[in-house]
């Protein structure tokens, strides 16, 4: 999407100087990809310095090799969001947490208390009432406790809230692209 | 009670007592009692009237001989015999020796360097006398010191002596015990308590415990000359209820020294009176810490409270009160009786007297020791402790409990006193002293401390209840082999956290066994972490892990 | 406290500043006077002193260690550092082992936006914990008829235990076990419904600095604590801190 909105616009700059983005969801509700839209129209703006190369709703199937920056939405719940992570980790320069699912496990941490199986009990056999089953094929299988992004792989920078506001992810994207270190401060929640 | 009153006690006792040809001894503290120490004595009785000889043999039931792995313990004070690991079935045999001189059981030699090179200060009765008889007490000059200060000595010459002395505290830390009772004093007249701790808490340390056992009166008359000197009316004994012996023999000590006027009011038709109560603690490690202590002594939940203000200025019920460990107290009389100057004599140069040790671990004998400060590592563990069994070599010796640390076998001609003990990381502590050789890990037996610490924490100040809990589950993880160097990292900022920010020693101390194994054995730890396993091939998980990683 | 007694005075520094104070004041209340900040979770004017959550640990010239501001008096020419990369570095460290230690999830908490615990994170400057999460499981009462006590959010501060035994005089609150076990118990530990000497006054749910007490009928977000009856309430009472 906001490729479009880039093209759309007089191309101020030559292409190869734009920071290559790319936004990750894992066990979150997409809160924090609301929130990164919720920027509204100062997208145009990050536009002309950003190129967003993976992402939810960007097209390629495969993760880019040499991502300048990535960021993080959700917790590491399974064990795809654990081979994502790490593959995501190696191919970007500047990984960042977005997001209290990312940064502290948050909502679906909560299961930790009480472990996969009773999440998958109540989901799909106590909550259905035609052909209860746990699907084994199609979800791929749960990790035995929720983590952090941080606890499986490093992370350079952490943005906390729930979502964080559309403000705070803005000005932490104009000073990265500006290549200003940056470390925001956020309540969490 | 006069002096002349008290020593014509002793002096009937000794003749009693010297009616009988034989004294045989059998130890009934709480390590051979374990092993059937009161069986046996049983059957001495037993045997003793059996074969007519009631008249010429007196069988007693004393405290804590020293050689505590080889009990149940008999001495016979007669001829110098010592039997060890000794059976009912055996009385016997050991009553029959006594007049032939022959065909005992398995006799244990007493000319041998564990009790050679000892030096019996506190633990001078213990053994010897019966701890259920005062009179037995003050046959071996009892209650003299107590009796001569109320008579003769003004309290401010007795904080002097005591000044004099060098003595210094015996529950870990080594505060002057002087220093500490003028401090006392000089609070002026009002309610004020000496308290005794006995809430001996150390995994494997038992000397407080032998002491009351073997010997209460000691502590009573050491903690009855404290109170004279720094003017107090009451004093608490707060025991822990696991030692229930212990706890019966100060009953017992209490009640006698009360009946012949050497507690209660006006002692010795003096002015000064002195009552002391036992309160039972319930178990927890963290009452050993002194306001922690006095607040589960006012019925409250035991846990500490930022100092000051020290308990000297305002401890039980905000009064002034001494607090004291077991063998301090039990150091005091032999200090008035004797004079400092001969305490002084005794030990380094900053630190006087002997201490106890309960010497434990990979070593030949095991039990409870005292020596005199100054004496090196090396001499305790293999002279005194017999060298390590089966053909092993020394690696490490942990002193000070959960609070201390494990000194390396370099420094093993370590002189034993405060300062020293504690330039090499680790502290004297109350007497634990631990000997390990090379089937130990070091990270394990870090995580064995760590685990103890988290579990006795009291919960009260955020980084022990939490910073413990990390700690151990990062110890868990190197043991089993999953750790990474960045977890060690972590490790060690915890460490410096704890340490630098926990209200009390119990949190302070708790990163010192971690601290003292990675200072000494950092390749243990790497050896965990970089899949070579554990090299002394305790820790299975590490083991595993790192097999899997050379395949 | 009588009147007779002369009230005298001390003067010392903090970070350098010159301030003045009575020689009963702590280092943090002469701080708080001043305007300078020093982070804590367990203090809480009107109440006695703990020192337990170490937050408020200082620097001062010639102490031994860190001394906690809240119960440290002051003393004459004392030069003290309340703010230095070292203590930074702990406080943070401090904070993050309580993020850790429980269930502390803010999205969903009633006193989202108004906790002590959660602000403190943002004015420290701490991004994320960097200590593993523990996730025990802890339970949630809801016995009490207006009341709910969520042991997830619990810090253990002692203040519900301090305000009931010392304010409201009932001491229906205390606290059981050890170390991580540790709860606030209400009775012996019985169903806080079921609380025979719980009076239902509420202080305990205002003075309580994160969700772990709250009212019953209010949402995410939508519980803050009203605190204003503490300074009333202890002025009447001469005597206590």
């Amino acid at each position: 999407m906001s490729d479009k909105v880039g093209q759309a616009l007089p191309p101020a700059k030559p292409e190869p100087e734009k920071v290559r983005m790319a936004t990750v969801w894992l066990d979150g509700c997409s809160g924090c990809h609301m929130s990164l839209l919720d920027t509204d129209e100062r997208l145009i703006e990050l536009a002309q310095r950003v190129t967003v190369v993976w992402g939810p709703l960007v097209d390629p199937k495969e993760f880019p090799k040499d991502v300048d920056v990535t960021l993080v939405e959700g917790a590491i719940s399974s064990e795809e969001d654990l081979h994502r992570i790490k593959m995501v980790r190696a191919r970007t320069k500047l990984l960042i947490s977005l997001g209290d699912c990312a940064v502290t496990g948050n909502v679906p941490a909560m299961r930790n208390q009480f472990g996969p199986d009773a999440v998958l009990r109540r989901a799909y056999l106590e909550n259905t009432a035609l052909d209860p089953q746990i699907p084994r094929e199609i979800v791929p299988p749960l990790l035995s406790a929720v983590r952090p992004v941080h606890e499986v792989v490093p992370v350079d920078v952490f943005i906390p809230g729930c979502p964080p506001s559309a403000d705070l992810i803005f000005s932490v994207l104009s000073e990265l692209v500006e290549g200003k270190a940056v470390n925001p401060a956020a309540k969490f929640g | 009670m006069t002096i002349e009153e008290l020593r014509k006690i002793a002096e009937a006792e000794r003749e009693a007592q010297k009616k009988y040809q034989h004294h045989v001894c059998v130890c009934i503290a709480a390590g051979c009692l374990s092993s059937g120490g009161d069986l046996v004595r049983d059957a001495i009785q037993k045997e003793v009237v059996e074969s007519g000889m009631k008249s010429e043999v007196l069988v007693k039931g004393v405290g804590c001989m020293g050689l505590c792995s080889a009990g149940p313990l008999v001495s016979v004070e007669s001829d110098g015999k010592m039997y060890a690991g000794v059976t009912p079935e055996e009385a016997p045999d050991i009553v029959g020796s006594l007049d032939t001189g022959a065909g005992g059981p398995a006799e244990c030699p007493t000319n041998v360097p564990f009790f050679e090179r000892q030096k019996k200060i506190v633990l001078e009765n213990s053994g010897k006398i019966d701890p259920e008889r005062i009179e037995d007490y003050i046959a071996h000059d009892g209650y003299r010191a107590l009796v001569g200060v109320i008579g003769e000595m003004s309290p401010r010459q007795v904080v002097d002596e005591v000044i004099k002395s060098g003595l210094r505290g015996r529950g870990g830390a080594g505060y002057p015990t002087g220093l500490k009772w003028s401090t006392v004093a000089k609070t002026g007249e009002q309610e004020k308590y000496v308290v005794c701790n006995a809430d001996e808490g150390d995994p494997g340390a038992f000397m407080d415990r032998a002491v009351l056992e073997s010997d209460p009166h000691r502590v009573l008359e050491g903690m009855a000359i404290a109170a004279y000197a720094v003017g107090a009316q009451k004093g608490y004994i707060y025991v822990r209820a696991e030692y229930p012996l212990a706890v019966s023999h100060l009953k017992t000590a209490i009640r006698q020294a009360t009946r012949l006027g050497l507690l209660g009011n006006d002692i010795c038709g003096s002015r000064f009176s002195f009552h002391i109560d036992i309160r039972l603690g319930a178990g927890a490690f963290v009452c050993g810490e002194e306001t922690a202590l006095i607040a589960s002594i006012e019925g409250k939940r035991g846990t500490p409270r930022p100092r000051p203000p020290y308990p000297a200025e305002s401890g039980l019920w905000d009064c002034p009160t001494l607090i004291n460990n077991v063998e301090t107290f039990a150091n005091v009389a032999p200090i008035i009786r004797n004079g400092a100057a001969w305490f002084a004599s005794i030990g380094t140069e900053k630190s006087k007297g002997t201490k106890v040790f309960a010497l434990a671990g990979r070593v030949t004998n095991t039990g409870l020791i005292e020596v005199p400060m100054g004496i090196t590592l090396r001499e305790v563990v293999q002279e005194i402790g017999g060298g390590i069994p089966d053909g092993k070599r020394c690696k490490a010796v942990q002193t000070g409990g959960p609070s201390g640390g494990c000194i390396p076998e370099r420094h093993m001609d370590l002189p034993v006193d405060y300062e020293s003990l504690k330039g090499v990381g680790s502290m004297m502590g109350s007497g634990g002293m631990i000997v390990m050789d090379e089937t130990s890990c070091m990270v394990d037996v870090a995580k064995y401390f760590m685990e103890f610490c988290m579990s006795e924490s009291c919960g009260k100040c955020v980084p022990c209840r939490a910073g413990t809990q990390q700690m151990h589950s990062i110890l868990q993880k190197i043991t089993n082999g999953e750790a990474s160097p960045a977890d060690l990292a972590l490790l060690e900022e915890l460490c410096d956290l704890v340490r630098n920010t926990s209200l009390c020693g119990l949190g302070q101390g708790a990163p010192t066994p971690v601290l003292t194994t990675l200072a000494n054995f950092r390749d243990e730890y790497d050896s965990h972490i970089e899949g070579r396993g554990c090299p002394a091939g305790v820790c299975q998980g590490a083991n595993r892990n790192g097999k899997e990683a050379a395949q | 406290m009588s009147a007779k007694a002369p009230v005298r005075v001390k003067t010392l520094t903090i970070d350098g500043r010159e301030v003045g104070a009575r020689e009963d004041q702590t280092i943090l209340e002469v701080a708080t006077e001043n305007g300078i900040f020093i982070p804590t979770l367990c203090d809480l004017p009107g109440l006695s002193t703990v020192g337990a959550c170490r937050l408020c640990l200082v620097e001062v010239k010639g102490a031994r260690g860190l001394l906690p501001a809240c119960v440290t008096r002051v003393a004459e020419g004392m030069e003290v550092a309340v703010n230095s990369e070292r203590l930074d570095r702990y406080r943070r460290g401090i904070l993050e082992l309580l993020f850790a230690e429980r269930n502390h999830v803010c999205s969903v908490c009633v006193v989202n936006g108004h906790c002590d615990l959660q602000s403190l994170a943002l004015r420290l400057g701490m991004t994320h914990v960097h200590f593993p999460y523990q996730y025990p499981r802890l339970p949630v009462d809801a016995s009490h008829e207006r009341f709910v006590v969520d042991h997830n959010r619990c810090i253990l501060c002692a203040r519900c235990v301090r305000v009931c035994d010392e304010i409201e005089g009932a001491h229906t609150w205390d606290i059981m076990s050890r170390g991580v076990d540790c709860r606030v118990i209400t009775d012996l530990a019985q169903p806080w419904g079921k609380s025979e000497s719980c009076t239902g006054c509420g202080k305990c749910v205002q003075v309580c600095p994160t969700g772990a007490l709250s009212e019953k009928g209010k949402s995410v977000a939508e519980m803050s604590k009203r605190r204003q009856f503490l300074p009333y309430l202890t002025l009447m009472r001469e005597g206590r801190r």
